[in-house]
């Protein structure tokens, strides 16, 4: 299935932080351990925006609320219900992907900048019923304590199991963007009007990256649900898509890894400059500033760029 | 095969294309002249649906397809190329081909076996076909102007068209390329027995390789005929060809 879209050799860099990650957490302290965690959940989370986003093109501006739609229907079905709790773990993507296809039929519509002004608009109607609802969703007190199957209870396991899925998650959407949709999705964001013209129906296929991308990103809100027991109106909240957006931007939009790398840098920033100060996003902004003006295709974009020309060479001795 | 009948589509108060009537037998190579401004572009666009009629009919194949979206006019067999350089720029050569062959045989929304290795074979064979086998693997975007018209062409090829449709195929190149061109156009008709309708500025070229010339003036169609007859009609002489 992967022969001839990857070769090995890229791969041993990605197999030894993988087992880094693995052997961390018993000797990790706590804090560090949920920090992980949380950037796990936060990278799968960018992840699925840029494959709309830098991969498509579709300027989904109200991601979060997919987040948050996925983490509500766990946390509701695993503390209304007595379904087993497998269940919820399903109904979460689902309902995200549910919730995506119904906002994004609408905005498939319109293209560009008014599709994210479209897609805001109707996202914070779902965050207004959320942070409203008392009776059901616990309005913007959130719903906590949320109780978990044993094997993922105590912070450890949360973390192992939080990763393999990340993992099984980021060969899923790899291998989406290397098929046929996937490419065919990059040819849209080139050059939508060509892509009409051989015969795709543009609209249709970028609902479906919708869809696909909202599921992603629920299963990254059951994660969070998993992670912190607890969900909230924040979680919706059209900052939190803001931020989501930066961090594809930041990590380099054109890049598969690059979503990681800007969720990494935007949670350590969070959690370590929040530490001193709780204008955290004054610093944000400067380093926006500056990515703008030195990085403009992200940081992950800027470090392949400095590799090409070393794998060119390499390519080159190899043809000798 | 195609059957353009008094069509007409205005932009505001400009009728930029204003009873058009055309025709196109199977098989046969058609050239579109007419000044700049004369609306071949736009009647092409109306052909394949980037613009609807105002009125009149687009039949092909004996139905009407005026009105309907591009992308279902692809897929009943008519592809085209633009005037304007109309890539995929951040893709490569082999891609932008590739991503015409994946639609043609209904597999652009295929999850699971990565594109890699689908349809190399076709897209492989048209590269082979239009000369840009040893650019397969470049940018497209970083391509000469030359080469990315050829392109143009090849992304039509991919969708297996009975009709191929070439807006201006050879503007903006230079007398070599343009003759290489125009050698591919007539190879393409005769091997693959594809129905060509064109548009062209040089007119020594539309009469050296053109079996039916349709002439447009400000939105109108003058005449449609064999070349001898269009170069002898005393309408078109005043209009366009008034110098010669």
């Amino acid at each position: 299935m992967f022969r001839g879209i990857t070769d090995l050799k890229s791969l041993w860099p990605i197999g030894a932080i993988f087992i880094i990650l693995l052997i961390l957490p018993p000797v990790l302290p706590r804090f560090y351990t949920y920090i992980l965690a949380l950037i796990f959940v936060t990278s799968l989370l960018a992840m699925s925006l840029n494959l709309v986003l830098g991969h498509g093109m579709i300027f989904q501006f109200h991601h979060g609320v997919f987040y948050g739609v996925g983490a509500y229907t766990v946390a509701l079905m695993l503390s209304k219900t007595s379904l087993p709790m497998w269940v919820g773990f399903v109904a979460g993507p689902i309902a995200a992907a549910v919730v995506g296809l119904l906002i994004g039929w609408f905005c498939v519509r319109l293209t560009r900048l008014y599709f994210g002004m479209l897609q805001i608009s109707l996202g914070s109607l779902i965050w207004a019923i959320v942070f409203r609802w008392y009776s059901f969703t616990g309005g913007d007190d959130g719903i906590h304590g949320i109780p978990m199957p044993p094997f993922i209870s105590s912070l450890n396991s949360a973390y192992y199991f939080i990763l393999i899925v990340l993992v099984i998650c980021m060969i899923l959407l790899y291998l989406i963007l290397k098929s046929p949709f996937g490419s065919t999705l990059e040819a849209i964001r080139d050059n939508p009007q060509r892509c009409e013209a051989v015969g795709v129906n543009v609209r249709r296929h970028q609902l479906k990256a919708i869809v696909i991308a909202t599921f992603f990103a629920g299963i990254a809100g059951v994660l969070f649900v998993v992670l912190e027991r607890s969900v909230f109106p924040d979680l919706l909240f059209w900052v939190l898509s803001l931020e989501i957006f930066i961090m594809c931007l930041l990590g380099g939009w054109f890049t598969f890894a690059g979503p990681i790398l800007g969720a990494a840098i935007m949670v350590a920033l969070r959690t370590f400059i929040g530490i001193f100060t709780e204008y955290w996003t004054l610093i944000l902004g400067v380093i926006l500033i500056l990515l703008i003006f030195f990085l403009p295709e992200g940081v992950m974009g800027y470090v392949l760029e400095i590799l090409k020309p070393q794998a060119r060479e390499v390519a080159e001795r190899k043809g000798e | 095969m195609l059957q353009v009948e008094a069509v007409d589509k205005s932009f505001g108060d400009f009728m930029a294309v204003c009873q058009a009537n055309l025709s196109v037998g199977n098989g046969e190579l058609v050239a579109v002249i007419g000044p700049n401004g004369a609306g071949k572009t736009t009647l092409f666009n109306l052909v394949t649906g980037q613009l609807w009629p105002d009125r009149g009919k687009i039949i092909f194949k004996g139905e009407d397809i005026s009105g309907l979206p591009p992308y279902q006019i692809c897929k009943r067999g008519i592809a085209r190329s633009f005037q304007i350089v109309n890539i995929f720029p951040r893709l490569t050569v082999f891609g932008n081909v590739q991503v015409a062959v994946l639609s043609q045989q209904r597999r652009s929304s295929n999850l699971f076996p990565p594109a890699h290795n689908l349809a190399t074979e076709e897209t492989k064979s048209i590269l082979e076909s239009v000369g840009l086998s040893d650019k397969a693997t470049s940018i497209a975007g970083s391509l000469s102007h030359g080469d990315q018209k050829i392109l143009e062409i090849a992304i039509a090829l991919g969708n297996e068209p009975e009709l191929l449709i070439l807006d201006e195929p050879t503007a903006g190149m230079s007398p070599e390329e343009t003759a290489a061109t125009l050698e591919l156009i007539k190879r393409l008709a005769s091997t693959r027995g594809l129905t060509i309708l064109f548009c062209e500025h040089d007119m020594d070229v539309v009469f050296s390789i053109a079996q039916s010339i349709m002439v447009m003036h400000q939105g109108r169609t003058l005449i449609q005929g064999k070349p001898e007859e269009v170069r002898e009609n005393r309408e078109v002489q005043d209009a366009y060809l008034g110098g010669e």
